[in-house]
This record gives structure tokens, C-alpha cells and sequence, in this order.
């Protein structure tokens, strides 16, 4: 609804100036913005022994990629890897090493098994089960993998408050990669909020604080809510997300104004 | 006042007044349940506080904003011992015990805001502090003033946040 409001109003301007030029890069800029909309990929909340309490990822567009392959050999090297048939080698398409398979002919895969319980690797291999279609993207970190990361870092964080040559130091607060960026807040109370957002990004302290607030308001006032257990509170979710929405549509707006 | 009955709907209720020592416990139990929740929602609202590193500025911050916030009230910080590990919070008009009168079979034993005293021990405990807070005078109970005694006990050590020793 944004997206057309933006649109109609472009028309509107470039009707008044009358160039067609001024139109074309307007709209470029607004599918720009749109395109770049998920800038906020997780949010996790650690207690304050170091258990993963809540995550929830908002990147809503995982590329995913649907290749028909006519016939056996396939030009993918595909391994068995931690619970899931991942392509360690060569390309096909936008399809490249680091994805894994999400789904045969359509059917979506649990870890290594089709759904009707046949190897996928042994699918594969088989030349009579060509014309096949695989479809292939990043699978999202289990649950389990999710709570080791998160007292990971929560070991990383004490251990970067130690190292400090100056004393009182805080512990992580920002960790830059390549690709993404992740921002931590830690309260009084030991609980950590932390985010992994793209590099665009900006306020995020601010969000964390906003997220805190939340928390508080609608985790810790719940009388059925267990202290340092996972969360499990609709009301949280519906407004964490309706929060998440609202900073990413005025980032994008701004950024879109600005460049 | 919302506040205080938003988070005393969190704790569960009790409706037996035979032995006044033990509702005192028991109020006590649920201001502790109170406080343990009741300290995230303060700071998140709060956010220029940070870390005490005295008694003092635990005093200070406890009556002006806590109460503030919470009860709409400015208690007085008072009698401070020597080492300054011990002080007396009075409060001059307690709105929980706005229009309550004790009846006469607790009108010695039974501390009607107890639960003030749970909120204070459970708050300060989840910011590592551990403090002894106990009444020793209501104006419910024919007091001169409504007096809480808070001791500092011990930072607790172990259960410490990374970073902040």
C-alpha cells in the first residue's frame, strides 16, 4: 500500500513537471526501496544464564530457486551435511554453493528423507528418476543450533568484557561481517537483546530499547510467563513484529529520499 | 497505581487472615514476585539509570523515581547508620493504605504494606544487590510514622552480568 501511495505520487509529480526521465528514476528508486525493505534479519533474547529465551527471523525473502534438470549427471555436487543435502561444489543457474535442498519435484524435504521417506542423495543418483526438479535455498538453523549460538555468544560477550584494557568495559555491542551486522544490548538484569541486521541499518539501539521495552510490557506482566523460560506470548510477537514493520518502512523511506 | 495493580495481578492472592506473622510472609513472598518483574519494566522506562555503586544512589533512585513511578509517591530517605549500610525510607501518605483500618486481632502483628517490602528486596536482587527490608513502624497500626528499614547485605557475586564487576 506504501509501495503504491509512493507510486501515485511519483505520477502526480512528474505529471506537474511533465518528464518522463524524472518518473523512471523515481519508480527505479521505489522498487529499490522496496527490494531493500528487510534490512532486520533475526532478533534473539538470551537470559541471564546464557539461554536462547526467543528468536524470530523477519527476512521474508530467502531466495529460492526451482531448477528442472532433464537428465543424469547433474552438474551440482551435493554432500550430506549436518542434516541436510547441501551444494558443496560447482553452479546452475542463481543455484551456488552454501544452498541446500528444500524440496524434490515440489515436495517439500525434512533433512536428508523426502516425504515419502526416501533418501534424497539415493534420488539423485538414480538415472531413472529424471526429468527431476529440485528446488534449492538456505534452510533456516534449527532450533537446537539456535541455542548453541546463542550461549556462544553469550561466552563471547563475557569473554570481551575481560580482555578490555580499560576496566568497567561493556561487552559486545556491535559485530560487523561482510554481509551483515549484529547489535547487542545488555540490561542491568543480565538479559541480552540482540539483532542481526543488515549494514543500512540504523538506529538500532534505539530498537533495542524499543524491543526491551516490549519485553517487559508484555512478557514480564504476563502472569502465566515463567521468569528465564523460552517465550511462548502472542501479544509479544504480534507487537515485536508490528515494530519491526514500522522501522523498516521509515528506513526505507528515508533512504530512498535521501539517495 | 496501575502499575502496582497490573503487576499484583501477576502474583497470586491470598485470602486467609487467621495468623497475621504468616500473611506478613506471605505478602512479603508476593512483593518479592512483584519486584523480580517489576525492576525490567522500571528500568526499561527509565532509561538515564544506571548501575548503582552505592547505597546512596540506590536510596536516591528508589524514592524519587521507583516510588515516583510506581506509587506516585516521594518517600524521605532517613537515619542513616555510620557505614552508611542502613536507612530508613518514611513514607507520609501510603496510598495502599488509603481508607484501610486494621481490625483489632492483627492491629499489633500484621504489617499491611508488607508487600512494599517483597517489591524492594525482589528488585534490588535481580540488579545483584541483597538487601534486608523490613517495617518497623505504620500509622496504620497507631505508629507515629510509616517507617522501612533497608540493609544492605551483599552484592551477589554469582550471578553477575558479564562485564560488570
Amino acid at each position: 500500500q506504501w509501495y503504491q501511495r509512493r507510486v501515485r505520487e511519483a505520477e502526480v509529480s512528474t505529471q506537474s513537471t511533465g518528464r518522463y526521465k524524472q518518473f523512471n528514476t523515481t519508480i527505479n528508486k521505489i522498487i529499490r526501496a522496496t527490494a531493500q525493505c528487510n534490512m532486520i534479519y533475526s532478533v534473539y533474547i538470551i537470559n541471564k544464564a546464557g539461554g536462547r529465551i526467543y528468536d524470530e527471523d523477519f527476512a521474508s525473502n530467502k531466495p529460492e530457486e526451482e531448477i528442472t534438470f532433464p537428465s543424469y549427471p547433474i552438474p551440482l555436487v551435493l554432500t550430506a551435511d549436518t542434516g541436510k543435502v547441501l551444494v558443496k561444489f560447482g553452479a546452475s543457474g542463481n543455484v551456488k554453493p552454501g544452498m541446500s535442498v528444500i524440496a524434490v519435484n515440489r515436495q517439500p524435504v525434512t533433512g536428508l528423507y523426502t516425504g515419502n521417506d526416501q533418501a534424497i542423495l539415493e534420488i539423485i543418483n538414480d538415472p531413472a528418476s529424471y526429468p527431476l526438479s529440485l528446488t534449492f535455498g538456505r534452510t533456516k538453523a534449527s532450533a537446537n543450533e539456535k541455542l548453541m549460538l546463542a550461549s556462544i555468544f553469550h561466552s563471547l560477550f563475557a569473554i570481551a568484557a575481560k580482555i578490555s584494557p580499560v576496566e568497567q568495559s561493556s561487552g559486545i555491542k556491535e559485530l560487523r561481517t561482510e554481509k551483515f551486522t549484529l547489535n547487542c544490548f545488555q540490561t542491568i538484569t543480565g538479559v541480552k537483546f540482540f539483532m542481526i541486521v543488515d549494514h543500512k541499518q540504523t538506529g538500532c539501539d534505539h530498537l533495542l530499547h524499543r524491543i526491551y521495552e516490549l519485553y517487559t510490557d508484555y512478557v514480564l506482566k504476563n502472569p502465566f510467563y515463567p521468569i528465564d523460560m523460552p517465550i511462548r506470548c502472542e501479544l509479544f510477537d504480534q507487537n515485536l513484529r508490528k515494530v519491526i514493520e514500522q522501522v523498516e518502512r521509515t528506513t526505507a523511506y528515508n533512504s530512498e529520499r535521501l539517495s | 497505581q496501575r502499575r502496582v495493580r497490573e503487576a499484583v495481578v501477576s502474583t497470586q492472592s491470598t485470602g486467609d487472615f487467621e495468623n497475621p506473622e504468616e500473611v506478613n510472609k506471605q505478602l512479603e513472598t508476593m512483593g518479592y514476585n512483584i519486584g523480580v518483574r517489576l525492576i525490567d519494566d522500571f528500568l526499561a522506562h527509565t532509561p538515564s539509570v544506571t548501575r548503582c555503586t552505592t547505597l546512596e544512589e540506590v536510596a536516591d533512585i528508589l524514592c524519587k523515581q521507583g516510588f515516583k513511578m510506581f506509587l506516585g509517591i516521594v518517600p524521605e530517605i532517613k537515619n542513616w547508620t555510620a557505614a552508611k549500610d542502613e536507612f530508613s525510607l518514611v513514607i507520609t501518605e501510603n496510598p495502599l493504605a488509603e481508607y484501610v483500618e486494621l481490625p483489632p486481632n492483627c492491629q499489633d502483628t500484621l504489617w499491611y504494606s508488607n508487600i512494599i517490602c517483597g517489591v524492594i528486596r525482589g528488585a534490588l536482587e535481580m540488579v545483584q544487590m541483597d538487601v534486608k527490608c523490613s517495617f518497623v513502624g505504620d500509622t496504620l497500626r497507631g505508629n507515629d510514622s510509616t517507617e522501612i528499614r533497608i540493609k544492605f547485605v551483599k552484592i551477589l557475586e554469582d550471578s553477575l552480568p558479564a562485564g560488570e564487576d
